[in-house]
């Protein structure tokens, strides 16, 4: 009796198990064909560029503070902490060298994909969210303008297009914030400081790989975002909790994006 | 000749779960140029068969034939074709609230017309002062009450000319003044586009002052039609009730529930 009790026990959780399998790749199913009709349907957002470039506004200006402040400051840390390093080595004039490499090839793209998702995703799966609350979208349907080419399609082509000016922009102002804790505040030969990351930066190897980073992570997080807001469950509830998955889901693709790129880019480059 | 109705529900059924059917071979006619009603509780079907006539829905069963064409045969083109001819106010407006009025208004001239723009301006003052707001074209969707924003979205449903109108709980929330404009405005568009319209509802005294024919709905299904005042007089219990306003009748006061003192853990319940 015991035993056949067990056996629906288990028979209930390996159902429940199977639907979450099976509603998580029915998911991934539905989100990769809207990506697929998006991109299709990218006409008007390109041939009205106006509507791109407010959503260009929207999800990159707004997010100029927050990506300038960032980088100054995760610059200025690796400044300190690359310094301590460093000069036990007797290695301090590297430190440019070590604060352009960290920042252009893995902190640029990552922190600014990370600050992107938190500061524009959750605003744009918000936004299409709470306008298919409020019936804006099925208001645009009956008036027979397609929601995905007029609403979707222009906020997805902004956030692709702003999110590598904004990795380029936080690596740019690291550089800085290195150079004015290690040079201005510490001391380290100026010269040293920009001659060697000069030398040691390379435009393929380096500041393009970490530009391609940036664009994966680019359409990456905009297609979840857009994605989780057009597929919101049309209440406060259901916006809300679409807006963390947004950010949870973004986060997280962003670092496994991280590693499988490196890998690929980074290790087949030293084995050659 | 006679005028084929310009739709035709013909024994639809649909349900969002295959068990649990909303229409249940919904049978109706909607005549040219006239104002019908299709009144019920919430939770009867109506919103859903307005659905079934916008095409957001097709028939799991039954034909549904709106302006000549079955609406499960058309393909996306055409289905936005027959959209085009057909305007709908929502129940809270649905207004874009990033745009201003005048944009709101001038958003369905801008999409599906190449009119050079100071012809759009002058449809836009044409729409908005026939809805009584045209000095309100300036301001944004947050700064119109209630009353204001349904008319606005009532200008910009009209924008096009549409020849079929569709309302969805046009009078939720409004105030008597409001209520009053935008039942006139209802009927004097309808008369003055020569436009057919659906009013979806549950306040019944206020349709049944605009409207020429009524449809009741119950559980999914059609259970009386007439002329306004056949309906004011109908001896059918659920749409005397309705009707009514009353409290007991084919629909019960009370949720099923366990006995009352049962509940309470009374002594001897």
């Amino acid at each position: 009796m015991q035993f056949a009790q067990w056996l629906e026990h288990a028979r209930g959780h390996l159902e429940r198990l199977g639907n979450r399998v099976t509603s998580a790749v029915w998911r991934i199913g539905f989100a990769s064909r809207f990506l697929a009709y998006l991109v299709m349907h990218s006409g008007t957002a390109l041939r009205r560029f106006r509507l791109t470039t407010a959503e260009i506004y929207f999800a990159g200006v707004l997010s100029l503070i927050i990506i300038v402040v960032s980088g100054l400051f995760v610059g200025m840390v690796l400044g300190l902490q690359g310094y301590e390093t460093l000069q036990r080595f007797g290695a301090s004039e590297s430190l440019g060298v070590l604060v352009a490499l960290s920042l252009v090839r893995e902190l640029g793209p990552v922190v600014a994909g990370l600050l992107f998702a938190s500061r524009a995703g959750s605003a744009i799966t918000a936004e299409i969210g709470l306008m298919k609350a409020t019936e804006q979208i099925s208001a645009m349907e009956m008036m027979a303008v397609d929601p995905i080419a007029r609403v979707v399609a222009p906020r997805f082509w902004g956030g692709v297009l702003s999110m590598p000016l904004l990795a380029a922009l936080f690596s740019a102002m690291g550089v800085f914030g290195g150079y004015l804790v290690g040079v201005q505040l510490i001391g380290v030969d100026a010269g040293a400081f920009w001659s060697q990351m000069q030398a040691a930066v390379d435009v393929r190897n380096d500041i393009m790989n970490g530009v391609i980073k940036s664009v994966v992570f680019g359409i990456a997080v905009t297609w979840i975002s857009v994605f989780e807001g057009y597929d919101a469950v049309p209440t406060a509830e259901g916006v809300s909790r679409a807006t963390t998955r947004t950010v949870v889901t973004s986060s997280l693709a962003i670092l496994a994006l991280d590693f499988v790129l490196t890998a690929l880019m980074f290790t087949g480059g030293n084995k050659q | 000749m006679q005028q084929s109705p310009i739709v035709e529900i013909q024994n639809v059924s649909f349900g969002y779960e295959a068990a649990r059917p909303v229409l249940r071979e919904v049978t109706l006619a909607i005549p040219r140029g006239s104002v019908v009603g299709i009144m019920g509780q919430s939770g009867c079907g109506k919103t859903t068969l307005l659905r079934i006539i916008m095409a957001a829905y097709m028939p799991t069963a039954g034909t549904a034939r709106v302006l000549g064409a079955a609406t499960s045969t058309l393909d996306r083109e055409r289905l936005y074709a027959m959209r085009r001819r057909m305007g709908m106010l929502f129940q809270f407006g649905a207004l874009f609230t990033d745009m201003s009025v005048y944009d709101n208004v001038a958003f369905p001239l801008h999409e599906h017309t190449s009119l050079p723009e100071e012809l759009i301006h002058d449809l836009v003052m044409l729409k908005l002062q026939a809805v009584g707001l045209r000095g309100a074209a300036h301001l944004m969707p947050a700064e119109l009450s209630g009353g204001m924003a349904r008319r606005v979205a009532l200008a910009r449903s009209t924008a096009l000319d549409p020849q079929l109108m569709l309302y969805d709980e046009p009078f939720t929330g409004l105030d008597p003044i409001s209520f009053g404009v935008i039942v006139r405005l209802i009927r004097e568009l309808n008369d003055s586009l020569g436009a057919t319209s659906i009013i979806v509802t549950h306040d019944v005294q206020e349709a049944l002052g605009v409207v020429d024919y009524v449809y009741f709905m119950a559980a999914g299904r059609v259970i009386a039609q007439g002329v306004p005042d056949e309906v004011r007089g109908a001896d059918e219990p659920f749409v005397h009730q309705f009707v009514n306003g009353l409290r007991d009748g084919p629909v019960p006061f009370h949720y099923p529930a366990p006995e009352y003192g049962a509940d309470l853990e009374l002594a001897g319940s």
